[in-house]
């Protein structure tokens, strides 16, 4: 039942990858995202983290996708030539993944015992809103904090980067 | 059918990281690079998590909470700033944006 959900779920976000990397529409690209996005949560309820998985709807495939179609729609852009950058493609992709191998390589040889067997016992309030929360606010609590300075960070970034424009 | 484990998600955060960089790396529209560029951190999520699960730890999925609050800054910016290019450019192609090229 697992594995079946996992293939049906994994090919979609690939499907929708592939599509977000291949339509020429934005408005296509963006709904392909929103494809992926949601075949990823239900991935992460399969492993467990049902309050990842709801974080990634409500955030991703909400807000962050609303951001992406409102901004297509608001620049009204005509249809592109399906146009991609030819020059170089099979240097560029195949030094990226011998990197990819071999790093991939290293990070197994370091962590070996992960990659074989099951996964190790876990707690009960594994991936709800409770554990998540008591890590979060025990062991984590200054870097959540800090994320706010980036938040604070960006909204002032992009107010100032919109205002230019009306002067 | 055979067991899911850790490997399988980690291949499949691998093919969606490749196909993201293919589009960042490919793509003209300086928006499709930007959704492409969500395409990568989101496989970064998916390693994070998995390595959560295998583990029994939850600190992998505290950062993916601190991923996606990155991704969500970076989204805002970089929007602004397509916008931005837009109205003073008129086009997002990439090729066209050349003002910093030496």
């Amino acid at each position: 039942m697992e594995s079946i959900a996992f293939y049906v779920f994994g090919v979609l976000s690939v499907i929708g990858a592939i599509l977000v990397v291949s339509s020429k529409n934005p408005v296509s690209s963006a709904l392909a995202l929103v494809l992926t996005l949601f075949s990823t949560a239900v991935l992460f309820i399969l492993l467990l983290a049902q309050f990842i998985a709801v974080i990634q709807v409500l955030v991703y495939a909400g807000a962050i996708m609303v951001l992406f179609l409102f901004t297509v729609m608001f620049l009204d852009l005509r249809e592109e030539a399906l146009r991609f950058d030819a020059r170089n493609v099979p240097i560029k992709m195949g030094i990226l993944v011998l990197i990819l191998i071999v790093s991939g390589y290293f990070a197994t040889m370091g962590f070996k015992k992960a990659f074989i067997g099951a996964p190790m016992p876990h707690s009960e309030a594994f991936g709800t809103v409770q554990g998540v929360g008591e890590v979060l606010f025990r062991s984590y609590l200054l870097p959540f904090e800090l994320t706010s300075i980036l938040i604070v960070v960006a909204i002032l970034g992009v107010v100032t980067i919109a205002k230019r424009r009306l002067d | 059918m055979m067991n899911i484990s850790i490997g399988h998600y980690l291949v499949l955060s691998v093919i969606l990281f490749i196909i993201g960089t293919y589009g960042v790396i490919t793509r003209k529209n300086l928006i499709i690079v930007l959704m492409s560029l969500e395409l990568m951190l989101n496989a970064a999520n998916i390693a994070f998590v998995a390595f959560s699960r295998q583990f029994g730890d939850m600190t992998g999925q505290v950062f993916m909470i601190m991923s996606i609050t990155v991704a969500a800054a970076e989204t805002a910016v970089g929007l602004a700033f397509v916008v931005v290019i837009y109205i003073h450019h008129g086009t997002l192609d990439i090729d066209v944006l050349k003002l910093l090229k030496g």
